[in-house]
């Protein structure tokens, strides 16, 4: 099943497989985009939040009575006035609850204590320093596991006696009895305890909205930084009693998303409140510090695995254990069914007997969470597990890790596969990218290189990742977001003179929709790209749509485009009969064109077609041309990859050096194959970055460790590594177009790939493990125990 | 609060205000003359997405004040094309795919320009630590080197024919 693409369309249609420029681009590269910040309105006013220097503490008192004498200061929002109308707590989207506004206490460092609304964004900051808050610090829980030892304050009363823990929710998938005895039988058995460390997406736009309440019209337009915009009008709906179709969300340009911008915050639903009390349009932007102190993190997982097999290294089982720490409130973006996302994809690549997963969210004093890091529901704590573990395995039993790989590997011929955690895997050829990746990077040559070194005494590493993703959410038998379910939709509409405008449910951040989504409707039905105009982001005229994350725009709304792209061919043969004078089954459809069979002189173009669908459609036919489609997928898609990772450690200063890294990716039929590599080029960082260097730490009284770019490190130019890039083809089988999405693919890949390389570098020195991110701190501090720094 | 005169040149128009003390460059060229293809990512210069040129010089307009630009030569991303036609550093961006979001295209683009004017003729090497000062978080900068490779090419060629 692997096979390339070749385009069916010439370059001018620009169909699937044509590497089409982007119709985005030209705005952006002089400076006319509209993102958020960009957005100004006549009257607009500015919003500013005072937040909490305490990770936890009792409001003793709030006194805004400075803050309203400083020039520009019109109002001073704290949670007592919000408690007036019932919201100063909001839902969650995994049906917990948080503060919009504290009235007693507050639960993490940054919390959102009061609103500021002013003239201008100074004055609003002046009035943020004069608000006077009088706190009395409380008992602060970092650590989860304290949080569940019996005695531990308990964060959150509000849920009532029968919850007088921090402990929210258990959930487990698979067998656990048979996990249990295969593990209890196993020839080989081995551990580990693998943390995965709490990160933030860190887009360079940080999130905010302008708030617009018109009280002559009574409508509400929130231009905001959203990737799901139709859901949060929804929820503003249901939350605000106002009428759904006098609310409008646009989200304009997005400076990039990652699952940061799917969450409800509390700053914008605090400049809905302050637009409505003040009656003109406000604004809110957060800072650089906010977005890292207070927005919604990613990851956080305490993983304990055990995995058994037999001495030759066939894997007979897998048992799961995690802690996930939550903060203050579950504020995970996940689907209402899976409290721990589809973290139970665990088993990975491999043909597992039995496994068995279970996960328990926890609270603590840190923000709420968590959202993806550009990756599916907590696929990418899954991969770094399983991957890890299966290294471990290797080296404990002196198999080489590629070997054991493609001895354990689901092979072609048992797809569509059921895991023992129950998902189908639609399609997958893992030995194939192996070696593919092998073959690229010279693996044989690198082993040999290796011991020749170690020999030596110098460190050099080798790590491999054979991962599986779970993506396009979903069927909606499984997936919802607060009961709504995650189908997602196109409007195409074609005008006389044959141009297109096509609107989707989802939103780009930057992933090149309004490219991408053009070129399957050229290839669909055969207009030029350039012809073809893509719109979303208006929840007044885009379709409801569940919106940009989990890779699912293409695997959901790609297939809701061809699909409506199909309507609209199977009217315009209609009329291409009517026109040619022939019965609809004597036409023969190529892109662009319907053709009499065995008269290749008597066609008609689609432009013709077109214009005739409003000039001269067929007696009894419903004029223009025109369709909608709500797709709801069979199943999620599953794309796959192998990388691998070469990396030499620095003794002196602990340093990991990527030397190259090559990363074999299938995700099935490629609609741009320009815009795919650059999507891999992005995750591969977001990869590369937790493995070597984000991560958010907290003191033990709560304090965040990383609130600023100074402190939270981004990958620069200079040591993200020179990406080497091939792929497979495997198209999915139940996609119309065969393809699988790809955003996220090389996020959720790459960190076990550089975690094995290090760790492969130093197990002949007795290390198992090291935690992500592998610092030159950390790396050094171990050589130095090994006594080699 | 007082406020002070500000006479600058953006992108070869005079453009003055009056200013409180306080008030950032980034402010000024943003709000008070709505150019907003300059934009702010960071509070503590980190991320380069304020990148502009004052007199010349790459600056992070972020971190300065709106009052030490006064007499300034400014120029922002609005100042690249010649109406129609792109600037190099823009048809190459465009042409090798060197932006997903765009948010910290008109920054990475101004700082190119002014690296392409200290070294017509950059290494790959040179590219990086050129634009270290700018972060991308969608492209993993591999585009936007080609595309400063092949705007430096692009200026040679144009430098060489006059």
């Amino acid at each position: 099943m692997t096979t390339e693409l070749e385009p069916r369309t010439s370059a001018a249609i620009g169909g699937m497989g044509h590497s089409v420029k982007r119709k985005e681009d030209p705005r952006f590269i002089r400076g006319a985009g509209e993102y958020i910040e960009d957005v100004v309105l006549p009257g607009m006013l500015w919003m500013d939040i005072v937040r909490s220097p305490y990770a936890h503490a009792t409001i003793k008192s709030i006194d805004a009575s400075e803050a309203l004498k400083v020039p520009g200061v019109l109002a001073v929002i704290t949670g007592a006035d919000l408690e007036k109308a019932g919201l100063h707590w909001m839902p969650t989207l995994a049906g917990d609850k948080q503060m919009v506004l504290p009235t007693t206490t507050v639960m993490y460092q940054a919390q959102e204590v009061a609103a500021v609304v002013a003239t201008d964004r100074y004055a609003a900051a002046d009035g943020v320093a004069a608000v006077y808050v009088d706190y009395e610090p409380l008992p602060v829980i970092v650590d989860p596991k304290k949080a569940l030892e019996p005695g531990a304050f308990v964060l959150r009363p509000d849920r009532g006696p029968d919850k007088a823990n921090n402990h929210i929710w258990h959930w487990e998938s698979g067998d656990r009895a048979a996990a249990d005895a295969a593990l209890a039988s196993a020839e080989v058995r081995v551990s580990e305890d693998i943390y995965i460390p709490r990160i933030h997406v860190a887009s360079i736009e940080t999130c905010g909205c302008v708030a617009d309440w018109d009280a002559v019209r009574g409508q509400l337009t929130l231009h905001m930084t959203s990737q799901a915009p139709h859901a949060i009008r929804t929820v503003l709906a249901l939350v605000s009693g106002l009428p759904e179709q006098n609310i409008r969300v646009k989200t304009h340009d997005i400076g990039g998303g990652f699952g940061g911008k799917v969450p409800v915050y509390p700053g914008y639903v605090l400049a809905v409140v302050a637009s409505l009390t003040v009656g003109k349009p406000v604004k809110w932007i957060e800072d650089r510090s906010e977005n890292l102190q207070a927005d919604s993190f990613a990851r956080d997982y305490h993983i304990h695995a055990e995995m058994s097999a037999t001495k030759a290294g066939k894997i007979t089982g897998l048992k799961v254990k995690t802690i996930a720490d939550h903060g203050y409130s579950d504020a995970a973006a996940d689907p209402s069914k899976f409290p721990a996302g589809l973290f139970n994809v665990i088993t990975g690549s491999y043909d597992f007997p039995d496994a068995f997963v279970e996960v328990d969210g926890v609270y603590t004093n840190k923000p709420p969470g968590g959202v993806a890091y550009r990756c599916s529901f907590r696929v990418t704590e899954a991969v770094h597990a399983i991957e890890r573990m299966v290294d471990i395995l290797a080296h404990e039993i002196g198999v080489d890790p590629a070997q054991l790989r493609m001895e354990n590997f689901i092979q072609p011929e048992q797809f569509p596969y059921r895991t023992p955690t129950g998902w189908e895997y639609d399609s997958g050829n893992y030995g194939v990218a192996l070696q593919k990746a092998m073959d690229l990077i010279g693996y044989d040559d690198l082993r040999k290189e290796q011991a020749e070194k170690r020999a030596r005494g110098e460190l050099m590493g080798i790590g491999i990742s054979s991962f599986t993703e779970i993506v396009g959410a979903g069927p909606s038998k499984d997936f919802d977001i607060i009961g709504i379910k995650m189908f997602d939709s196109c409007e195409i509409r074609v005008h006389p003179t044959g141009k297109v405008i096509a609107r989707i449910g989802v939103q780009s951040q930057g992933q090149g929709h309004e490219t991408t989504f053009a070129q399957i409707i050229a290839e669909e039905l055969g207009f030029p790209v350039g012809d073809v105009k893509i719109e979303y982001g208006d929840t007044d005229t885009a379709p409801y749509g569940l919106g940009t994350y989990a890779s699912r725009s293409t695997p959901v709304a790609g297939a809701a485009t061809a699909m409506a792209s199909r309507k609209i061919r199977e009217k315009a043969r209609q009329i291409a009969a009517h026109l040619l004078e022939c019965s609809p089954d004597d036409l023969e459809w190529e892109p662009g064109k319907f053709t009499v069979k065995g008269s290749p002189d008597r066609f008609k173009t689609i432009q013709e077609i077109s214009f005739a669908a409003y000039t001269n459609h067929p007696v009894g036919m419903e004029a223009g041309l025109e369709a909608v489609d709500y797709y709801d997928p069979p199943n999620l898609t599953f794309p796959f990859g192998s990388y691998i990772c070469v990396v030499d450690i620095d003794k002196g200063t602990g340093q990991v050096k990527i030397r190259r890294f090559v990363a074999v990716d299938d995700c099935g039929n490629i609609i741009n194959p320009m815009i795919v590599d650059g999507q891999i080029h992005g995750g591969l960082t977001m990869g590369f970055a937790p493995a070597l260097l984000e991560s958010i730490t907290y003191d033990e009284l709560g304090n965040n460790q990383a609130g600023t770019f100074m402190d939270y490190l981004l990958p620069t130019a200079v040591e993200t590594p020179r990406w080497e890039l091939d792929k497979t083809v495997t198209p999915s089988p139940h996609h119309p177009i065969g393809a699988k999405g790809v955003g996220e693919s090389a996020t959720v890949g790459a960190p076990p790939a550089i975690a094995n390389a290090v760790v492969d570098a130093l197990w002949h020195l007795g290390v198992r493990n090291i935690d992500i991110p592998m610092t030159p701190q950390k790396v050094w501090a171990i050589l130095h125990e090994k006594g080699l720094a | 609060m007082t406020t002070q005169h500000v006479r600058v040149t953006v992108n070869g128009t005079v453009r003055e205000a009056d200013v409180e003390p306080r008030l950032l460059l980034v402010h000024l060229l943003r709000e008070t003359f709505g150019l907003t293809g300059t934009h702010v990512g960071c509070d503590t210069s980190n991320c380069g997405a304020c990148t502009i040129h004052v007199n010349g010089l790459s600056a992070k307009s972020c971190t300065m004040l709106a009052v030490q630009a006064d007499g300034a030569e400014i120029r922002t991303i609005e100042g690249m094309a010649d109406g129609a036609t792109l600037h190099p550093l823009q048809q190459a961006f465009w042409d090798q795919h060197g932006l997903q979001c765009g948010f910290c295209t008109p920054g990475m683009i101004m700082q190119s320009a002014w690296l392409l004017g200290q070294n017509p003729d950059p290494t790959e090497d040179q590219i990086r630590e050129g634009i270290s000062g700018n972060l991308c978080r969608c492209t993993g900068y591999v585009n936007i080197v080609k595309a400063i490779d092949q705007a430096a090419g692009a200026l040679r060629a144009a430098d060489a024919a006059k």
